[in-house]
């Protein structure tokens, strides 16, 4: 029996696995859901099983199902259960499943935190991996915040393998935990330099995506990749470099600068397209950046243009593609360099991929002007005409009219011609862009008043064939036009030519069918019609006239009283109502038509798209309180040109009812679209099946709306808008010989009075004077508008988390949380909320806590024990690159380990082991601070020092400034890459007093020499306020800039520091005189070197030479490094027994080498610079700084 | 970043499927659905970039996409990665996938899905891409298949058995053979003989002698 279980559980294990399962479904393909449900039946019973190579299997199919759209959420326990599997095979299947499946809302992968932990730290390097890949796909806020810090330990992995998954994660982790930036950051940036080049691909590609978002943020990085850029051979890596200087140029036009030339010999000498290809890209970038005041600037737009003009011109259609597409960003800036090629865009416009035709019509957007707008929207007119599919034609619709549009309709010349172009596109057949149409006939037609007599002509003629557009087009959005055109001749009905005829046309029948806001707006506008009819009537004294048109709506108005929309039929019986009612005062001969007109008086004006947000609150006004319900965001959406304040235009437009309902409809139909476009599930409507014109033969047998109008010159079987072109060519030649005999001839054929042509003879083409009085009326503005910018920023964007300032030094409260055990929790001091990170402030803190622990709780001790080690290994401090690239990253944690075992009492020492180390250890762990400005040394305030012990330097590199009964002022200076002579001094200042000290204020007296940067306005003599208080036993740092202009010798300040003391008796003013002293250390940066590029410093002979000798010392050589290293912000470059090269840069770009050579019990240092008072100054230091070894 | 991976035939059916990004399942397949939809109606000799669908985010993604034989590689990338730099990455994916499987056809591809997924995995982690250099990915791949047939002595989960009876058609062989206009295109990308692949990922000197469907 038992046998038989066991047998049967052996036979289930063979019984399918994914190839099977596979097979399966390709062999059902009648049936397949039913074959599927049944393997998912079959596969929930296999994991109910115990043996986990059952469950793997399970799961294994699970995420095959999971592909073919399957949900497999209901085994995410099943899967972690895998994903527990010791076996590697298993391990990975269900890490496979999970970064399938799972996701942050999957409640059961909190459970994972402590196996991810275990994988992550285990000996084989692929159970690390699996883990870490997996992880990078399901990576939760939860889950980023507890593991941070593993991660970050293993980005100093002994295996590449490990350290670049480990380096490419922490991009996930930054994004759900962005607290974990700075503290990861410094190592971030040790590992662009790392020696496995995955590795480094790994670090630039994890800054770069940084950066991308947040390029200010990474602008001192710009040296280190400027260093890469010219130093890397592989092409991924420096793609990816060039492209984030194209992020950060806009930021620094000092770096594009510097770019220019390294970029262009990249562009000449690289063979591969592609890193030609983000050359010219990020030059195209620094160019926009430096758009003024560089000579030699045209060559490299020439250069540029002429290599995307090959690009183009290839065959392979992805460099063509890419050419057009960098093409449209040097387009922005100089249009003049890319018109030149309009042969070739226009050539791009007849390919047969569509990609390519899209790109080129995006050129084709900044290449019009006053001169070729015409001609460029003709030939698109003809592309339209010619274009198959829906979807390319309104790409073409859209267009015509952004470039028509485009800053403020600054390329139009002749608005008639604008207006025809519009009509005419008003025939296409399965546009979804009616509304766009409609939008531009409204916008036209009431911001620019010369063409309103035009427009409404035009539009009455598209009222009267509206029988055309009702008929065949209603379920697409062409007849949206008619909206525009029915407000349009309603609202200017003075302007009409045949009002009658117009209204009947917008009372016929066939009208009903129209989509209920449009007709809406006709029941509107018939009785603004009707008004401007019956005041003509009267004024005329034509009162039968009157009364029969009275008559016309009451008989036409019931079919709209009846219309099922709501809109519709309130306003159609509100307005049968009235008309009735005018119709008795018309029998009793009473005069009318002033009251009626006087409803729609007033002057409509256009409304800037966002004045609505710009609206100042006025006092008192709580916005908190709902009165309507919310208004749609739809404004942002809005692309239109903002207008600019208009003085005279502020009052506010008169709430009119047409106006309401029109605004109405407007925000609807706002939000319609922008519904569209944010619903991923919308898609565009199929190609239209009939294409009534396509089949035409050419262009000029397209049938023309009729129009009777009095349009001159109508040039038989031509499209209206080719007139236009024909007479503007006319009237710009005109323009030009003003006083020619042939243009009086010319205008005597040109029947239309109406034209008004401007009178300033001009010989530029540029300065083509419009044929209209363009008028365009700017839109309104409220009073009082708020000035703001901020209206394009998205609040949700998640990487707006990720806007950390990196150089600023790390606080404590930002380190990584570590895992603790919860004993350690309940015996929680108060001082130790702060997560503990740096190993001097830890190390009471420990003592304290396992001494609690042991009285507490003994049999957990081991335990914890481990735990403790595993914090250890976490905050293992930044190495120093050049040496520890041989040194065993395992090793050393095992040291750090050691090491914070010895710093405990010696009851804790267990590993005895591990003593016999403590020699080598001490060394190492000195060398291993070494790097300034790691989080290390800037971190760590002084106000934590604990007495040291005597081994260990001193790891602060702030000093003390002055202290007295009340403060105690430490400092730091520091120089900055990015503004060449200047230097932060970051001054923290803690009260040690009982008293809040306010009020304080920093007066430094300057030298000639140095200057304190200060607030714009303030003189040399005013005390710089420090931005905070401090309260009893808080310390706080302010950081202030300085300028030096020479720096090869040290010097100080005088300075003294004001503030208020306030406790319980009172207010006393104090003062604390301090004295800066800027030593010449303090302008160095630490810059690493590679021992080539300092070996060629050396050569050159550019260098003064200069030493020193210092006896007497007893200290290590490692620490003496180190001690150099971090005093006086060297790196080393090579070190050989006793004997190192050391480098470092000053912030005014002064090389400084040194050889240190140890000897018995003396040091000599050997010191060449590119300024010998420089380094005589820097050696006399370094002698103090030795001589205290 | 790479937003998704897609694979599928040139019926629309997914052999691999990897977003970098939550969907839903239903999302999913809509998505490979559209992508196919976008990417099967374009000519053999068009440009291989498209701009985005719908469905996946938004206007600066691109849909990078090359076409073997059977079998549709897409990608789906935001504007911080090179175009022709994914153009060369899938290729290398496919190289790489002829060398782990000898002669990679479709058969494979849906036979092994998860392994092509571990190959995957070992070319881009987390939407990022973790190594381009072939004889990297494939000694990795090899030391874990080494592991995991050390793990594995019961049970044969991972495919001994053979496909039985069809006869391969090559990815690589057919879909350059296949498209004469293609193949031309891809070495002039990769700019022969100096560097054998327009990214010259990695060391040169290892790079060279790993090319041989090329010769």
């Amino acid at each position: 029996m038992a046998l038989k279980m066991v047998k049967g559980s052996i036979d289930r294990m063979f019984d399918k696995n994914l190839q099977d399962l596979v097979r399966g479904i390709r062999n059902h393909k009648e049936d397949e859901a039913k074959y599927i449900s049944q393997c998912i039946d079959e596969i929930k019973q296999e994991l109910k099983q115990d043996n986990i190579a059952v469950k793997a299997n399970a799961v294994c199919k699970l995420t095959y199902l999971q592909m073919l759209g399957y949900d497999i959420s209901w085994a995410a326990f099943n899967i972690i259960e895998v994903m527990s599997a010791s076996k590697f095979t298993f391990k990975r299947i269900g890490y496979l499943a999970a970064s399938q499946s799972f996701h942050e809302g999957t409640d059961v992968i909190m459970l994972t935190t402590n196996q991810i932990r275990k994988d992550l730290s285990s000996p084989s390097q692929y159970d690390t991996g699996v883990a870490l890949t997996g992880l990078s796909c399901f990576v939760t806020p939860d889950l980023a915040r507890d593991l941070a810090n593993d991660i970050m330990t293993l980005m100093s992995h002994t295996k590449p393998y490990i350290r670049k998954k480990a380096v490419l994660i922490m991009y996930k982790v930054f994004l759900k935990y962005p607290e974990s930036l700075r503290p990861a950051f410094p190592r971030l940036k040790e590992k662009l330099e790392d020696p496995d080049p995955g590795v480094q691909s790994a670090a630039v590609n994890v800054i770069c995506e940084l950066a991308r978002r947040n390029p200010k943020n990474y602008l001192s990085l710009a040296p280190l990749f400027f260093k890469l850029m010219t130093s890397s051979t592989n092409n991924w890596v420096l793609i990816k470099i060039i492209k984030l200087f194209g992020a950060l140029t806009p930021l620094e036009p000092r770096l594009g600068k510097k770019l220019i030339e390294p970029l262009t010999n990249l562009i000449h000498s690289t063979s591969a397209m592609s890193l030609l290809y983000e050359c010219v890209n990020t030059v195209i970038a620094v160019l926009i950046s430096l758009s003024s005041g560089m000579p030699n600037h045209s060559a490299s737009i020439q250069l540029c243009v002429q290599k995307l003009r090959i690009l183009i011109e290839d065959s392979d259609q992805n460099l063509k593609y890419l050419g057009l597409l960098a093409m449209s960003k040097i387009l922005k800036t100089h249009p003049k360099s890319v018109q030149s090629h309009k042969d070739l865009i226009l050539q791009c416009l007849d390919d047969k991929d569509e990609s390519i035709r899209l790109r080129a019509l995006d050129l084709l957007y900044g290449m019009v002007s006053k001169k070729n707008l015409m001609e460029i929207v003709k030939k698109l007119m003809t592309h339209v005409d010619k274009a198959e599919g829906t979807t390319y034609r309104d790409e073409l619709l859209t267009k015509i009219i952004d470039i028509c549009s485009q800053s403020n309709y600054q390329y139009i010349t002749n608005f008639e011609w604008y207006i025809s172009i519009l009509v005419e596109l008003t025939r296409l057949e399965g546009t979804r862009h009616g509304h766009l149409i409609a939008a531009q006939m409204l916008d036209v037609a009431i911001r620019v008043k010369a063409i309103r007599k035009f427009a409404v002509s035009q539009m009455s003629a598209l009222l009267d064939s509206a029988h055309l557009l009702a008929s065949s087009t209603q379920r697409n959005g062409i007849c949206e036009v008619l909206y525009a055109a029915a407000w349009i001749c309603g609202e200017f009905s003075e302007h009409l030519q045949e009002p009658h005829h117009t209204l009947e046309a917008m009372l016929r029948p066939k009208v009903t069918t129209l989509p209920g806001h449009i007709q809406a707006v006709y029941v509107q506008n018939v009785v603004k019609l009707y008004a401007s009819i019956l005041q003509q009537k009267e004024q005329a004294g034509e009162a039968e006239g009157a009364q029969a048109v009275t008559q016309l709506m009451v008989d036409r108005l019931p079919q709209f009283v009846q219309s099922a929309d709501l809109e519709v039929q309130e306003r159609a019986s509100c307005i049968l109502q009235l008309v009735k009612h005018i119709q008795k005062l018309q029998a009793k001969d009473v005069p009318v038509a002033e009251e009626v007109s006087a409803l729609f008086a007033g002057e409509l004006n256009p409304v800037a798209p966002k004045a609505q947000k710009k609206v100042p609150v006025p006092e008192g006004l709580d916005l908190d309180a709902w009165i309507n319900e919310p208004l749609s965001d739809s404004e942002s959406e809005d692309e239109r040109p903002r207008a600019v304040f208009h003085e005279e235009e502020q009052r506010r437009p008169k709430p009119r009812p047409s106006e309401a309902d029109e605004e109405e409809l407007a925000r609807r139909r706002e939000a319609r679209k922008q519904e569209q476009a944010n619903n991923p599930f919308y898609i565009k409507s199929s190609p239209s099946p009939q294409k009534r014109y396509q089949d035409a033969p050419g262009v000029e047998h397209i049938p023309v709306v009729q129009i009777d109008l009095s349009v001159p010159l109508k040039v038989p079987g031509l499209p209206m808008s080719d007139q236009y072109v024909k007479l503007e060519e006319e009237r710009r030649h005109r323009q030009k010989l003003e006083k020619d005999r042939r243009r009086k001839k010319r205008k005597e054929k040109e029947k239309k009075g109406k034209r008004r042509h401007s009178s300033l003879p001009t010989e530029s083409d540029e300065d083509i004077a419009p044929a209209q009085q363009v008028d365009i009326i700017t839109e309104e503005m409220p009073e009082n508008a708020l000035p703001s910018d901020e209206d394009d920023k998205d609040p949700n964007d998640p990487y707006r988390a990720l806007d950390i300032d990196l150089d600023k030094p790390l606080a404590d409260s930002e380190k990584l949380p570590i895992q603790k055990h919860r004993n350690a929790e309940t015996s929680k001091s108060p001082e130790k909320d702060v997560p503990v990170v740096e190993k001097k402030s830890k190390k009471p803190k420990k003592k304290e806590k396992k001494h609690k622990e042991k009285e507490r709780d003994k049999e957990k001790k081991k335990e914890k024990e481990k735990k403790e080690e595993l914090s250890v290994n976490a905050v293992t401090a930044p190495k120093d690159e050049y040496e520890d690239a041989k040194t065993e990253a395992r090793g050393e944690e095992d040291d750090a380990e050691g090491q914070d075992q010895d710093k405990k009492s010696p009851k804790h020492k267990k590993k005895k082991h591990k003593k016999e180390k403590e020699e080598r250890i001490k060394g190492k762990k000195k060398s291993k601070k070494q790097p300034p400005g790691s989080e290390e040394a800037a971190g760590e305030p002084v106000q934590n020092g604990a007495p040291e012990e005597e081994q260990l330097p001193p790891e602060s590199s702030y000093s003390l400034l002055a202290e007295n009964s009340y403060v105690k002022m430490t400092c730091d200076i520091r120089g900055s890459l990015q503004e060449d002579s200047q230097v932060t001094v970051a001054i923290v200042l803690e009260n040690r007093s009982s008293s809040i000290l306010k009020g304080m204020e920093l007066s430094v007296l300057d030298s000639l020499n140095a200057r304190m940067a200060r607030p714009q306005g303030s003189s040399v003599h005013d005390g710089v306020p420090v931005p905070f208080q401090l309260p009893p036993g808080v310390s706080n740092e302010a950081q202030y800039v300085f300028t030096i202009q020479s720096i090869v010798t040290a010097q100080k300040l005088k300075g003294t520091l004001s503030f208020i003391a306030k406790n319980d008796e009172g207010a006393t003013h104090e003062k604390l005189d301090f004295r800066l002293h800027f030593s010449c250390s303090s302008y160095l940066i630490t810059t690493p070197c590679y021992s080539d590029a300092f070996a060629k410093l050396l050569e050159s002979g550019d260098l003064s030479m200069s030493s020193v000798k210092v006896d007497g010392i007893r200290m290590s050589f490692q620490n003496l490094l180190a001690k150099i290293c971090f005093h006086h912000h060297f790196s080393v470059v090579e070190r050989v027994d006793s004997c190192a090269s050391m480098y470092s840069r000053s912030i005014q770009g002064h090389h400084v080498c040194l050889l240190v050579k140890k000897g018995g019990d003396s040091v000599s240092v050997d010191g060449k610079c590119s300024d010998s008072t420089l380094l005589s100054s820097l050696l006399e230091e370094m002698k103090a700084t030795l001589a205290k070894c | 970043m790479i937003k998704a991976i897609l694979i599928f035939n040139n019926h629309g059916k997914p052999r691999l499927s990897k977003f970098y990004q939550p969907y839903s399942e239903d999302t999913q397949q809509q998505i490979i659905r559209e992508t196919f939809h976008l990417v099967s109606k374009r000519d053999e000799n068009v440009c291989n970039f498209l701009e985005g669908g719908l469905l996946i985010g938004g206007s600066d993604n691109k849909l990078i996409y090359r076409h073997y034989a059977t079998l549709y590689f897409v990608f789906c990338v935001d504007s911080s990665e090179s175009e022709l730099g994914i153009l060369d990455l899938i290729q290398v994916f496919v190289e790489t996938l002829d060398k782990c499987f000898e002669n990679v056809c479709e058969l494979d591809l849906i036979f092994h899905v998860d392994k092509v997924h571990n190959i995957l995995a070992e070319m881009v982690m987390g939407g990022m891409v973790l190594e381009t250099n072939m004889n990297e990915i494939v000694t990795q791949i090899d030391a874990q298949n080494k592991l995991e047939k050390s793990e594995l002595y019961l049970q044969h989960l991972w495919g001994s058995r053979k496909e039985g009876g069809r006869t391969k058609t090559s990815l690589l062989q057919a879909g350059l053979a296949g498209a004469p206009a293609r193949a031309v295109s891809a070495v002039k990308n990769m700019n022969l003989p100096e560097i054998p692949r327009n990214i010259n990922i990695g060391d040169i000197s290892i790079k060279v002698p790993n090319l041989p469907s090329f010769k």
